[in-house]
């Protein structure tokens, strides 16, 4: 495991193994190598590296995975807050550093 | 296959497809300068469409990219020996990564983009690749029905895609993990210092303020007498959370930004009241302390949105904890300072 590692116990991924049919598209598109494949089933091996990026949920055909996906910029909550909406980085409209 | 044919649309003749080169000129090297400086970053696009690079036929493959132009630039200059046919989204000029988690590189305009550029007449054969990152917005399987072209996820890296291809479109652990390397945050510190400039004036401004008064009066000439000492303060309080903080980022020793942000700013000040041969008001300096500390920890917390590994519901969790901190440690270094000078304490 080469990539850096954020707070633990965060965050909100899921896995129905009972669902997953093993095609293995979450380990492919997983930027933190988060899960493996063991026994045809998919399995989480570095929670704590998830950084709730979605891509494993929206490519699950099994409709296996669940987070809540979202992007990880402080500058970003913190516009969501100011304006009253979700976190959003605003690149395009203003000129914040995330995105 | 599903897709009909619709005859009010004209296909494109393969020959007027645009020709892109795979090396850069001086023009993009400046605008890659000026991006990363924020310069022009909201309005540096190409049009969306099909290229080609190279003199693909309809056997070559496809590889799908962002309309921020920096994005279709690193691209093409890594197709340099391939033939292909480059498949540019409409992003609003946004990155791949950061336009996927928006939804505008998504399977939508994905697919619509497929339809306006005819490109089941373009090529034979049904596949596209789609960088790794962009699978945030691109649902693979929901693509191949919709349009019949299997979707490939290539490499994080457009550097690696040569390889990649070489090795039968089999990508390599390595080559789809995002790593966030002393390079790749030493990019990005020039646009944070650009994009967090009001913070600085802000900062700025305060330590103005503050360093008029006196014991008795309001002294406008003791701003401008002290004005090199402020300067000094605000820019290291920017340099160690802007700076320093992303370069030294897996070395300190934790995991929360708000901290990592607090030790650099800590010992910023720690080295200047060291060179400064630890003279001066202690009382002031403490003031100094809280507020030095406090905004490079906040600054740091907002590194977390250029970081490539922080997720959403852990920057919220420290913001909780955080935010409230540095606006309390904030506050009492400037109250501190105030009282400090008007009653005239000297520690």
């Amino acid at each position: 495991m080469n990539t850096m590692i954020y707070l633990r116990n965060v965050v909100t991924l899921e896995l129905d193994t009972a669902k997953c049919s093993g095609c293995a598209m979450c380990t492919l598109v997983c930027p933190h190598e988060v899960f493996k494949l063991k026994n045809k089933k998919a399995v989480i091996t570095n929670r704590d590296g998830c950084m709730e990026c979605g891509a494993c949920a929206k490519n699950c055909p099994d409709g296996a995975i669940n987070v809540t996906s979202g992007v990880g910029c402080a500058a970003g909550i913190l516009n969501g807050i100011v304006r009253n909406t979700e976190p959003t980085c605003g690149y395009a409209e203003s000129d914040s550093g995330c995105c | 296959m599903s897709h009909t044919i619709n005859p009010f649309v004209l296909v494109p003749l393969v020959s007027s497809i645009p020709n892109v080169s795979t090396s850069w000129k001086i023009a993009d090297y400046l605008g890659a300068f000026k991006v990363r400086w924020g310069i022009r970053r909201n309005s540096y696009k190409v049009n969306p469409g099909i290229y080609k690079a190279g003199r693909p036929d309809k056997n070559s493959d496809v590889f799908v990219t962002a309309n921020y132009k920096l994005s279709f630039d690193i691209l093409r200059k890594n197709l340099d020996g391939l033939n292909a046919w480059v498949l540019v989204l409409d992003t609003k000029g946004i990155n791949v990564w950061c336009a996927a988690s928006k939804g505008t590189f998504g399977n939508n305009e994905l697919i619509r983009r497929i339809k306006l550029t005819s490109l089941h007449e373009i090529v034979a054969h049904r596949r596209i690749i789609i960088p790794q990152l962009g699978a945030v917005g691109i649902a693979a399987y929901i693509i191949k029905k919709q349009t019949g072209f299997r979707v490939i996820y290539g490499p994080v890296r457009a550097l690696d895609i040569r390889e990649f291809v070489s090795q039968d479109y089999r990508a390599t652990q390595q080559m789809r993990t995002v790593q966030f390397k002393m390079y790749d945050r030493l990019k990005l510190i020039p646009v944070e210092l650009i994009v967090n400039k009001f913070y600085l004036l802000g900062a700025l401004a305060v330590a103005l303020l503050i360093s008029g008064f006196t014991g008795k009066n309001y002294l406008i000439s003791q701003i401008f007498q002290q004005l090199l000492n402020s300067i000094i303060y605000v820019a290291a309080a920017y340099f160690s959370g802007i700076f320093l903080a992303p370069i030294l980022l897996p070395y300190l020793p934790a995991r929360s930004f708000a901290i990592k942000g607090f030790y650099t700013g800590a010992v910023t000040f720690l080295i200047i009241y060291f060179l400064n041969g630890f003279t001066g008001n202690l009382f002031e300096m403490f003031s100094w302390f809280l507020m030095i500390s406090a905004s490079s920890s906040f600054l740091s917390l907002n590194f977390t949105g250029a970081s490539t590994y922080t997720s959403l519901s852990g920057v919220k969790k420290e913001m909780k904890i955080a935010i409230p901190a540095q606006i309390a440690s904030i506050s009492v270094g400037i109250v501190l300072f105030i009282i400090g000078r008007l009653f005239d304490i000297k520690l």
